[in-house]
């Protein structure tokens, strides 16, 4: 195919646009509608992520040291710690220091009176973890070093907190999943309508030795049109949307339930560019070819 | 070249709409091809088109093989075979000159060379002072000239007409008979399906008849009989 034939292509499906100006504005609807609760409920699994990753990272392992080490033994403990490659942080805190923090949440606890705290309460390390999926394996090798007597993981909310976000995750792919083929069907539609409007046409291009790439182009770049406009229109009611109902939230969250990721925010921002560029692309360009293959034989 | 070597072709339910035709038409000549309703001459040249396969037989269009013929060269062996159809199938929304110029586009045509073809090929039928005109403003004459126009435009070695007469009076029938011999004679291969008898006797061309998808008559005495 010549590049001067391209321009001509184009034009055509343009055209084909506008001939069609109803189904077109129908078709760029509920594409829009499709996305936006798409786009939605991304911004949402992304918010909701974020919010897991970050109360994950509170699960802290905690590992106790021996108490028959001296101060500097226990605190060379640190160095091999670190050595295991799950460990992000490993924080050496001194006896002391912890039986400060304790006094502090338990201080007014008759319970805890004359306890002595160099027999009761051990150098410890606080320890955050890259994944903490493997935190059972991790702390089973934290244990197994000389030095470190015991070690505190709570496998139980690490397990929760994965099995949330594997939730999440099928939900939003089956979500998403569903509402691209609505609209993958609705673009379908409206192209075949353009190519049924225009048979006629076809049936001469094809007799008169027009390959079949060339009859369809016109028609993909008609469903790849309409597929980014209304991707674009999409991800700007996405941004305005999201923006006011995060001002909205925040004003009524008080007590800082929520933390929530600004759309700006580049990754947000570049899953969501992503998101409504691919959907759009997909939903315009195979809802045209498949509702064309109808149209292509003999 | 058109060689048909005993092809046969039935429709799904037991039509047998051919039944071992054999025939050869040179290039650069001129054939009537006739027969009654039913007998197998729009089968033939959906045939030529690579529209349909042959049940069995082989045949060959300029250079060619149908009966073993890939998807994707069908539309090549097309761009070698003009067709012009009885109902004209133009496009009532373009004018003359964009009905003709659909076909150059639709084989990817550069616009410098389509400006340059279609007024030749307008004024060659003789619509030149109605290129801006739409399809429905002009007699049914003048749209089988368009017909032809665009068959023509993309410079085919061979032309079908199926019934290229059918719709008009004996007068404008010579005509467009005319038109097809002054083409044939540029060189181009020229296959007309017709009923009318006092034309092809007229003309004195080859005559190819089949009845039932049988070759019963093919001689150049231009006289057949069924
Ligand atoms: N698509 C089809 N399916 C089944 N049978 C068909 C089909 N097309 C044609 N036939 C049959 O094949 C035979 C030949 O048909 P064809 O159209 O070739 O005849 P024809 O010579 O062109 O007739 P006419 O002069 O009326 O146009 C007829 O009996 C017809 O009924
Ligand atoms: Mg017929």
């Amino acid at each position: 195919m010549k590049l001067t034939n391209l321009g001509y292509l184009i034009k055509e499906g343009i055209r084909g646009i506008f001939l069609h100006g109803f189904m077109s504005l129908a078709a760029v609807v509920v594409t829009v509608a499709c996305l936006l609760i798409v786009g939605s409920f991304s911004c949402l699994v992304y918010n909701v992520n974020v919010m897991v990753e970050d109360l994950n990272k509170t699960n802290e392992v905690l590992a106790f040291v021996d108490d028959s080490l001296t101060d500097a033994e226990a605190r060379s403990i640190g160095t091999v710690i670190n050595q295991i490659p799950n460990v992000h942080k490993a924080e050496f805190v001194h006896r002391d220091k912890a039986w400060e923090s304790f006094v502090e949440d338990h201080g007014n606890d008759p319970a805890f009176d004359g306890v002595d705290p160099k027999t009761t309460i051990r150098h410890r390390f606080v320890v955050t973890l890259e994944d903490n999926e493997l935190m059972k394996e991790t702390a089973a090798q934290l244990e197994s070093i000389t030095g470190i007597d015991k070690v505190n993981a709570a496998y139980e909310i690490a397990r929760g907190f994965s099995t949330i976000k594997n939730v999440l995750h099928i939900a939003s792919v089956a979500v998403i999943g569903v509402l691209l083929v609505v609209s993958l069907l609705i673009i379908s539609n409206t192209v075949k309508l353009a190519m049924y409007d225009r048979k006629d046409e076809i049936a001469i291009m094809k007799m008169v030795g027009a390959t079949n790439g060339f009859i369809r182009l016109p028609f993909v770049v008609e469903g790849f049109v309409l597929g980014m406009v209304g991707a674009m229109i999409a991800f700007f009611l996405e941004w305005a949307m999201y923006n006011a109902l995060v001002e909205k939230l925040t004003v009524v969250d008080t007590l800082h339930l929520f933390s929530f990721v600004p759309f700006t925010q580049p990754e947000l921002m570049q899953t969501m560019v992503a998101t409504f560029v691919a959907a759009g692309l997909f939903v315009g360009v195979v809802g045209s070819w498949t509702s064309i293959r109808k149209f292509m034989d003999v | 070249m058109i060689a048909f070597s005993d092809v046969t072709k039935s429709y799904s339910v037991g039509t047998h709409a051919l039944r071992g035709v054999s025939m050869q038409i040179e290039d650069g000549e001129f054939a009537f091809l006739v027969g009654p309703s039913g007998s197998g001459k729009s089968t033939i040249i959906k045939l030529i088109t690579g529209e349909l396969k042959p049940t069995s037989g082989t045949v060959h269009v300029n250079g060619y093989s149908l009966e073993r013929i890939r998807r994707r060269e069908i539309p090549y062996l097309r761009r070698t075979v003009g067709v012009v159809f009885q109902d004209f199938r133009l496009i009532d929304t373009k004018s003359v000159y964009d009905n003709v110029a659909f076909a150059m586009r639709a084989i990817g045509a550069r616009e410098r060379e389509i400006r340059e073809r279609v007024p030749y090929i307008l004024e060659l039928v003789g619509l030149e002072n109605k290129s801006r005109r739409h399809p429905t403003e002009l007699s049914g004459g003048e749209q089988q000239r368009l017909a032809i126009a665009r068959a023509l435009v993309n410079n085919p070695s061979t032309i079908i007409a199926d019934e290229p007469t059918g719709n008009l009076d004996p007068a404008r029938s010579l005509e467009i008979m005319s038109l097809l011999q002054e083409i044939n004679n540029l060189g181009t291969t020229m296959l007309v399906v017709t009923h009318e008898r006092d034309l092809v006797e007229r003309f004195g061309k080859r005559v190819i008849a089949i009845d039932e998808g049988l070759v019963v008559h093919d001689g150049t005495d231009g006289y057949y009989r069924l």
